[in-house]
């Protein structure tokens, strides 16, 4: 039995964690290394499981089980996949059985495999694995838990192939392998002989599959882990040749895009001027797709370039029928939502002081700056797919199904993602891809407009969060929080069909995904007495198209609750901070808001209008505190950009992370700062307003995402120490805080608390909405003389 | 009808059929096969399409082929830093040193914009201002603005030695 070894030293922080029950989930787990029958070295690893504990286990409160092992969890029967190849030229290889999209997981794999190998983090090359099948849930790129679930067994695989390629050094160099060292993929024996990487690949090779003994580094040996790294692809971004699906140069797959419906989900009934349109310039297919719970569908065009599709798109003239959200506008769904939210339950202390409030957040957008796109090739009962894709196994066995093919005739290439924000984790774009190539029998590369994908698109449910807090005296008696919302889709289940399958039975991905994922994310993290948080959900999951954009419940959640924060301290008299200290019931969350507070100055004399805010906020096996400040002065709220809405400014963010071990905490900055810019957007701006069933907003210049005139100008991220060795997830860790934190600011600021978010969605339109027949907007043309 | 185009693409000059009317965009992902343009929106909003023309930022969504004059320079990210006779602008390198990028989808477009904004600043006589960056339309989704921020002041001190 080849285990990961008991701890040698204090300093052995990783496989302490793997060792401590206090890690939750990962004290049941042991790793099993193997050498897998190849031409040169390939190391691999295994997670293994005790039967008792392979299936999903029963949910537990957050604190001793959350998301993060769950999603770990359902990854340990299948993880003996992963593997780790030495090349010829030394190099190292691994097919990522996940998505990129930003996050940066290919550079944290990548440093944890060259520390692991004693490599140069340039000689290894990540690529993204094609959807496997064999892999089941281990092939699912959501919940922040890549890191989490995927780095230990990539070191393992790491240290595989090391160990055997010091094993084949003996035959090269004599001794034993302990008494080599390795430095920069060279070996080295005492008597200064030395062979490298390269020139052992093929020496070390096995003819049969084998276990592996391996022994992990100790924290103390690892050069890169844990040290700023910048990005593996920068150079390939700053000089344009980072490959995106649409850079892809798949033979006779022309540009193809869909006439969309007017309302969410219409279904095009007949096309009146197929003929004329199929001669216009450039174009060589018009076609009906039908809707379908899997294919968004429309009329799709296909041409030489996609201008010319936007052209004949605008051109047809289609019936359509009306979609699955009827003539409903903001206003109906709060009326729905209001009807169904649960009843708060009476006071436990009736002669408790109380304060209640109900909070609404509106629709937004998950639209990353690459809109939904595909390539398909279905021809000759195979198909073949390139797309950015979080759950590819899904990808390929539900078009398999919706096509009539066999799993093993669907080839699914994952590609490199323009961003997510959960769109990924659905293929929208890759069923509709497969459904256009099968119908028209051609290649097809097909994009979607960004007015399409802004308004038939994946957006957060709107939903509403009403609170009641009721203390006594210095304390805080309870807290109840009542969370009602427009069902989120989870119809990807984890990522394979059997889960996904399961999502769209009856009630199924409410009462089964909905609230497993709520009670496993959120959390109200003071001492607060009894507290209840609960889940409601209205409509189908299919009737909105949504998704779970950008951290789901957690955002609203928390801003919900720090904005109940600050007025329970206020009605007890107490400063914010130091409220939030005394209630606080983690230590990790303790020591990331006293950093805000010491590096943000908090309570420092600020001019009228403007103020400080705070929040916090624990998911992902993290914690994460943030202090902003905000300026809501007349001059500045009403600074004019063309096109632009300005409103108050964010003028400083302090950011505190502990992501128990942060790999890369460059890339931890990164994203964190992200997820700033998402909070901030997500508090004061960015929504999308719904009106007579139809999305109003077409472009960024109507969404209002954060734009660099609502940037600050002064922002900083702080990496806290190592605290439990694993690295937890960050992915979406800094949108939570971060809008809590403006909310809580803005009420200070402005001595008004806000209940409806983003603050301006109320105001009126900004804007002048795009038509919606044609459904194309044509792009300005001003610019240029 | 189809009609021929030529210009001055990247330092070369190249020639393309197709109609007037199709946006220059199309014309270089599609039909020439450049790539660093990205698509983000079509309507001249987010800008990740910016590259430039005779050394001004343009946007080639919004411009049709036939409005391209033959000896027109139309320099796109790859063409970048041969336009200062390096294997990277001093943005570019600017970009890697302080890790702007995640997903790096918007940041050709980012670069570029930022390229024309500085020489058009230093044109002015003065140094570039937190004003200055907050004209700057061009969208990011991952939130990279403040690494964008420092990046272009440090290539701006760069560009003016």
């Amino acid at each position: 039995m080849f285990e990961v070894r008991r701890p040698q030293g204090a300093e052995d922080d990783d496989v302490t964690a793997a060792a401590s029950p206090a890690a939750g989930g990962l004290s049941r787990r042991r790793f099993l290394g193997y050498l897998i029958a190849a031409p040169t070295v390939v190391g691999a690893a295994q997670l293994f499981v005790e039967p008792a504990q392979a299936s999903i286990p029963t949910v537990q409160p957050v604190d001793s089980y959350d998301l993060s092992d769950l999603l770990t969890d359902s990854t340990l029967a299948t993880s003996g996949l992963i593997t780790v190849a030495v090349n010829r030229d030394g190099t190292v290889s691994f097919a990522l059985p996940r998505a990129e999209v930003g996050q940066g997981i290919t550079t944290a794999v990548a440093m944890a495999i060259a520390d692991e190998m004693d490599l140069a983090l340039d000689k290894v090359n990540i690529t993204l694995l094609d959807a496997a099948p064999a892999l089941v849930y281990n092939q699912f790129t959501g919940g922040s838990n890549s890191m989490h679930a995927i780095y230990t067994p990539v070191r393992v695989a790491a240290a595989v192939a090391r160990g055997q390629l010091l094993q084949a050094a003996t035959g090269v160099l004599g001794g034993l392998p302990s008494d080599f060292s390795v430095r920069n993929a060279v070996i080295t024996a005492p008597d200064g002989r030395s062979a490298t990487f390269g020139s052992l690949a093929e020496k070390g090779a096995v003819s049969k599959t084998t276990r592996a003994h391996f022994q992990l580094k100790a924290r103390s040996q690892l050069r890169l882990v844990g040290s700023p790294q910048g990005r593996i692809d920068a150079l390939a971004i700053v000089t344009g040749s980072k490959q995106f699906a649409m850079d892809l140069d798949v033979p006779g797959a022309l540009p193809t895009m869909l006439c969309r419906p007017p309302t969410i989900n219409g279904t095009a009934l007949a096309v009146h001027n197929l003929a004329q349109v199929q001669a216009m310039p450039g174009i060589t297919d018009v076609a009906i797709i039908p809707h379908t719970s899997k294919v968004p569908g429309g009329v799709a065009v296909r041409g030489e370039t996609f201008g010319q599709c936007i052209d004949a798109i605008d051109a047809l003239k289609v019936t359509w029928a009306p979609g699955s959200v009827g003539g409903r506008s903001d206003r109906d769904v709060l009326a729905d939502l209001a009807q169904a939210a649960p009843a708060l339950t009476p006071p436990i202390d009736p002669t408790a002081n109380s304060l209640e409030q109900v909070f609404t957040f509106y629709f937004r957008a998950g639209d990353p700056l690459e809109t939904n796109c595909a390539i398909a090739d279905v021809a000759g009962g195979k198909a073949e797919i390139w797309s950015s894709l979080k759950s590819p196994i899904w990808t390929q066995e539900q078009i398999a199904q919706n096509l009539g093919l066999q799993v093993a005739d669907v080839t699914v290439h994952v590609t490199q993602g323009g961003g997510s924000f959960g769109r990924h984790l659905f293929s929208d774009a890759a069923f509709e891809a497969a459904a256009v190539s099968q119908r028209l029998g051609k290649p097809v590369k097909l994009m979607w407009h960004r007015t399409d994908n802004f308004r038939q698109g994946r957006v957060h449910p709107m939903c509403t969060s009403r609170v009641r807090l009721t203390y006594s005296g210095a304390n805080v008696v309870s807290f109840d929080q009542r969370h009602t919302s427009v069902a989120t889709d989870f119809s990807m289940g984890f990522g394979e069909i059997l889960s996904a399958m399961a999502a769209t039975l009856p009630d199924a991905n409410s009462l089964g995904y909905s609230e497993l994922v709520f009670t496993l994310t959120q959390n109200v993290p003071y001492n607060f007495g009894v507290v209840t948080q609960l889940l409601n959900e209205i409509y189908d999951y299919d009737t909105f198209n949504t998704g779970s954009v950008r951290n789901i419940y957690s955002p609203d959640v928390t801003t919900a609750t720090e904005l109940m924060v600050d007025q329970a301290a206020k009605a007890m008299g107490q400063d914010p901070y130091q409220f939030r200290r005394s209630f606080v019931r983690d230590s990790r969350l303790l020591a990331v808001l006293d950093k805000v507070a010491q590096v943000g100055k908090w309570g420092r004399s600020m001019a009228p209008g403007t103020a400080q805010g705070i929040g916090i906020h624990r998911e992902y096996k993290s914690a994460a505190a943030c202090l902003v400040e905000i300026d809501c002065r007349r001059a500045t709220v009403n600074r004019k950009v063309k096109d632009g809405y300005t409103g108050p400014r964010v003028t400083k963010v302090i950011c505190a992370v502990d992501a128990g071990l942060a790999i890369n905490p460059l890339g931890l900055q990164a994203q964190m700062m992200g997820g700033a810019m998402d909070g901030i957007a997500q508090a004061l701006t960015y929504s999308m307003h719904l009106e007579n069933g139809a999305f109003l907003e077409g472009s960024w210049d109507n969404a209002y995402y954060t734009r660099q005139w609502n940037t600050p100008p002064d922002v900083e991220v702080i990496v806290m120490p190592p605290s439990t060795g694993q690295p937890g997830g960050a992915g979406e860790l800094g949108v939570a805080p971060t809008m809590a934190a403006v909310a809580c600011a803005y009420a200070r600021a402005t001595g008004t608390v806000p209940t409806s978010f983003p603050i301006n969605h109320n105001d009126p339109l900004g804007f002048t909405p795009y038509p919606t027949v044609p459904p194309l907007p044509e792009s300005k043309t001003d610019d240029f003389s | 009808m189809p009609t021929k185009h030529t210009f001055i693409l990247n330092g070369k000059r190249v020639h393309v059929e197709c109609e007037g009317t199709v946006r220059l965009l199309w014309v270089l992902r599609d039909l020439l096969g450049v790539h660093g343009p990205k698509y983000g929106c079509g309507l001249d909003v987010c800008k990740a399409c910016t590259s430039h023309v005779n050394g001004k930022a343009f946007h080639p969504c919004s411009v049709s082929v036939s409005e391209i004059k033959r000896d027109d320079e139309i320099t796109t990210i790859e063409g970048l830093a041969a336009t200062v006779g390096k294997d990277l602008h001093p943005m570019q390198q600017a970009w890697i040193d302080v890790d702007v990028a995640q997903c790096g989808y918007c940041q050709p477009g980012q670069i570029m914009t930022a390229v024309a904004l500085v020489n058009e600043v230093r044109a002015k006589g003065r140094n570039i201002t937190e004003a200055d960056l907050d004209t700057i339309r061009n969208v990011c989704r991952c939130g990279t603005y403040p690494r964008i921020r420092e990046a272009i002041m440090l290539a701006a001190a760069e560009m003016s030695r």
